[in-house]
């Protein structure tokens, strides 16, 4: 095996240099199973009698579901028990319900209408597979197919078809009020007006199907002692028996998992959907039961990674540092939660990736479509995030004629730095792990980028400080509105406009019909900041700041479409000149000036106004505004957000 | 249903079993026979997992009528041990690391004991050829071609267990 370089050099003080086994080949404890064909996968497990499970699946991306029939189905010689979502003693479930994290929104077997391409509606229990999927033809839906969605932001859309019924926004709601997960770190709005240049786009990941080469499933049997037996391929063992406790309504003292060998997850099986139907199967027919997908069911069905859309949007100095990053993220959960409002939260806690950014905003949204429900797999929520990152670091370094390595090396976080999460960054190594790239890349660095270090530089100053950090509505960090009904600074008026009217001017209704609108999501649409019908306000009724001065109008760089012309937004500085020519290294009077002598001397931007000290008449209004009914504009800067540290 | 009785020479041994009209090596194995290191992976003859060798020569048993092995011999990965002594080609994926979860490596085993049967010194191309039609999420190609060239070149003796 070949030597492994794992630069203790670098880590002497990390690591304990007498860990021998690390770069040792040492002997996986399963293997003797694998090469012997002896490692018990849930399969491997033979029952007398065992009795197999197909299920109907919706044909249509949307549709409602007038009536099952399953007589023919139940009149077969060879059928046990045909199984429908009345039979299930708690249908509705979501995995994370189980740390008390989101509301139940999906059926084990769906019930008055499907959401996505393959979503089960019938479960049969036959004696062989061959039984159970001719049974699963001679059931007949009467489905009457509905408009469906497809894409995330269409999904925000008004009048946008309802996916799911207990998310009529189509979006999760955080602390069932939050429409996104937000984060806001200084002042994006006034970094973005100082900075040289505006890099913009937009990143979309696929899903991905993690494709195990063992399908899911499991295998379900009655013990001698009253309680079901279980053997499982799932990678959540403890998900699975607590979702089976819950949705069978029995106590997990009768459930006896078996799990731990896994023919491979990625992250695919931790849905826990076999493991309920199979012990279901069991307890309606006394005998073992097995439900295994196919690999047809695992590629359609099967929970893939989730697709994410990104739109980053920096503010770039000449000389490549970036003073600021607005992101919106979309990440596509499909027709149900599962565990894509955890990933949202993965996301935004991992922005703005390994980069001390002085301001750094961002909205991610999980987004409800009738796409097949995604879930984990490997790094979900941080992958696609870093492809978009790391697309748009190399972007930037385009646009400021910047070597793309440097241009990392140049804006890493440092040990000592203040992330926008207002923690300090320590045993940073983004600075290191690019030079050992460039040098195994025979890439060459400038002299200062190969005496960078993690060590040195970070923590100083501005960079160890909390900046401070506007608070918009209600104490919700977030924008400070300087004008009010501009275009959004972060995400553009795409996300704006069609989050902002949402449902609540829509005709749309809810497939079960029994979803309203959930009007207290209205009621707080100023306090979510961007979910908000501003356009359709009167201009008075907005609290504004005095406006920055208006960025100069210059032409656009022909032929990008990257970079987005907006009526009042920031647009690239004078300073802007293609990647051929780099630009200079001047900036516009009010940017501060840039330095050469490395990381200690990045600039911040200066202070933006006030919120809280000015008496403009504007500030006023704001204020007379916050004694109103609805109270909720209290434009101010919160003491925490000042800098103090918990 | 009409079952059919069916008798082939299962590792070197005789078995006999009675199968229904249609089906198929790979359930006859692991059900009828208990024989459980055949794996079922696309039920297609797409993976590979389920690769066993019929007189020799490696086939897809999810695509095997069971009844056309009648007086053949099978062989599995079940059978590749000699006792405790495991084969040379499980000896080297155990120490060339050539298996993550597992799933693929019945079938990659039984590819590649064909491949040495009828080429005892292939080259590297060869080895990836004869696993061609083996997948392995894991994506551990490389340790798996780096095993099978590493059992090519070990001397053809009984090597122990390791463990």
């Amino acid at each position: 095996m070949n030597r492994v370089d794992y630069r203790k050099d670098l880590f002497a003080d990390e690591r304990d240099d007498s860990l021998a086994e690390i770069g040792q080949p040492t002997l996986r404890q399963d293997i003797l199973g694998h090469v012997t064909g002896r490692s018990p996968y849930y399969d491997d497990h033979l029952f007398d009698g065992l009795l197999h499970i197909r299920c109907v699946r919706s044909p249509h991306h949307h549709a409602r579901v007038r009536a099952v029939d399953c007589s023919a189905a139940e009149a077969m010689p060879e059928v046990l028990k045909v199984i429908r979502a009345a039979d299930v003693p708690v249908n509705m479930n979501t995995l994370l319900s189980l740390i008390g994290f989101g509301k139940d929104d999906e059926p084990l077997l769906a019930d008055g209408k499907v959401a996505y391409i393959g979503q089960p509606l019938v479960a049969i229990v036959a004696r062989s597979l061959r039984a159970a999927q001719a049974a699963v033809e001679a059931v007949r839906v009467d489905y009457e197919v509905l408009p469906h969605v497809l894409d995330v932001e269409e999904a925000l859309a008004p009048g946008a078809p309802i996916v799911n019924d207990v998310y009529p926004n189509n979006s999760f709601d955080y602390h069932e009020r939050y429409d996104h997960q937000k984060l806001r770190f200084g002042d994006v709005e006034a970094a973005l007006t100082q900075a040289d240049h505006i890099v913009e786009s937009t990143y979309q990941m696929s899903p991905i199907e993690q494709a195990p080469m063992e399908t899911c499933g499991a295998i379900a049997a009655p013990e001698t002692n009253d309680r079901i037996v279980c053997y499982t391929g799932t990678q959540a063992l403890f998900f699975s028996l607590g979702v089976t406790a819950k949705q069978l309504d029995m106590p997990s003292s009768r459930l006896h998992f078996i799990g731990g060998t896994v023919g491979g997850g990625f992250g695919g099986k931790v849905d826990s959907h076999h493991e309920p139907l199979a012990v279901l199967g069991t307890l309606l027919t006394g005998r073992p039961v097995k439900y295994q997908w196919d690999r047809a069911e695992e590629m359609q069905v099967g929970a893939p990674r989730g697709g994410e859309r990104w739109k980053v949007r920096d503010g770039v100095m000449a000389d490549g540092r970036i003073i600021a990053r607005a992101l919106t993220g979309f990440f596509d959960a499909g027709a149900y939660t599962r565990l894509s409002s955890y990933a949202v939260q993965k996301s935004t806690g991992h922005l703005p990736g390994p980069y001390t950014i002085p301001n750094v905003a961002s909205n991610v949204f999980c987004v409800y479509t009738n796409r097949t429900p995604s879930t984990a797999m490997r790094g979900f929520g941080i992958t696609a995030c870093d492809f978009a990152i790391e697309c748009h670091m190399d972007k930037v370094a385009e646009t400021v004629g910047m070597d793309p390595i440097e241009l990392r090396i140049l804006n890493a976080y440092r040990d000592g730095d203040m992330k926008a999460h207002r923690r300090s960054a320590k045993n940073c190594a983004l600075i290191e792990a690019c030079q050992v790239a460039a040098e195994k890349a025979s890439w060459p660095l400038s002299p200062e980028a190969s005496a960078a270090s993690s060590l040195s530089g970070g923590g100083i100053g501005w960079r160890s400080e909390i900046p401070e950090t506007s608070i918009d509505t209600a104490g919700q960090i977030g924008r400070r509105r300087q004008d009010g009904h501009g275009t959004d600074p972060y995400a553009g008026a795409d996300t704006r406009g069609r989050v902002a009217a949402g449902h609540v001017d829509a005709e749309a209704k809810s497939a079960l019909g029994n979803a309203p609108q959930d009007r207290e999501m209205e009621a707080d649409l100023e306090r979510l900041g961007f979910k908000t019908g501003l356009d359709d306000r009167r201009a008075d009724e907005i609290p504004v700041q005095a406006p920055p001065p208006p960025p100069p109008a210059i032409p656009r760089q022909s032929g990008s479409a990257l970079f987005v012309a907006r009526g009042n937004g920031p647009s690239l500085p004078s300073g802007f000149s293609p990647r051929s020519q780099p630009a200079p290294a001047t900036v516009r009077p009010s940017a501060p000036p840039p330095s050469a002598s490395g990381p200690d001397a990045l600039a911040r931007p200066p202070s933006p106004p006030q919120p809280s000290s000015g008496s403009s008449p504007l500030e006023t209004k704001a204020q007379e505004e916050d004694a109103a009914p609805n109270a909720l504009r209290r434009p101010t800067v919160s003491p925490f957000l000042r800098g103090r540290r918990r | 249903m009409a079952k059919t009785p069916v008798t082939f020479t299962l590792n070197g041994e005789e078995a006999a079993t009675f199968v229904d009209a249609g089906a198929n090596l790979l359930e006859v194995l692991r059900r009828g026979l208990g024989d459980l290191s055949p794996k079922y992976g696309c039920g297609q003859g797409t993976c590979g997992s389920c690769t066993v060798l019929v007189d020799g020569a490696p086939r897809l048993a999810c695509l095997t009528l069971a009844e056309t092995v009648e007086g053949q011999s099978v062989e599995t990965t079940g059978g590749m041990a000699d006792g405790p002594d495991l084969h040379a080609l499980q000896k080297a994926f155990i120490e060339g690391f050539a298996a993550q979860c597992g799933y693929c490596t019945p079938g990659m085993l039984m590819s590649a004991k064909a491949l040495l049967q009828s080429t005892p010194n292939p080259t590297r191309e060869q080895v990836i050829d004869a696993i061609s039609g083996n997948l392995c999420r894991c994506t551990g190609y490389e340790p798996i071609v780096e095993a099978i060239l590493a059992a090519a070149r070990s001397p053809r003796r009984s090597l122990g267990s390791p463990l």
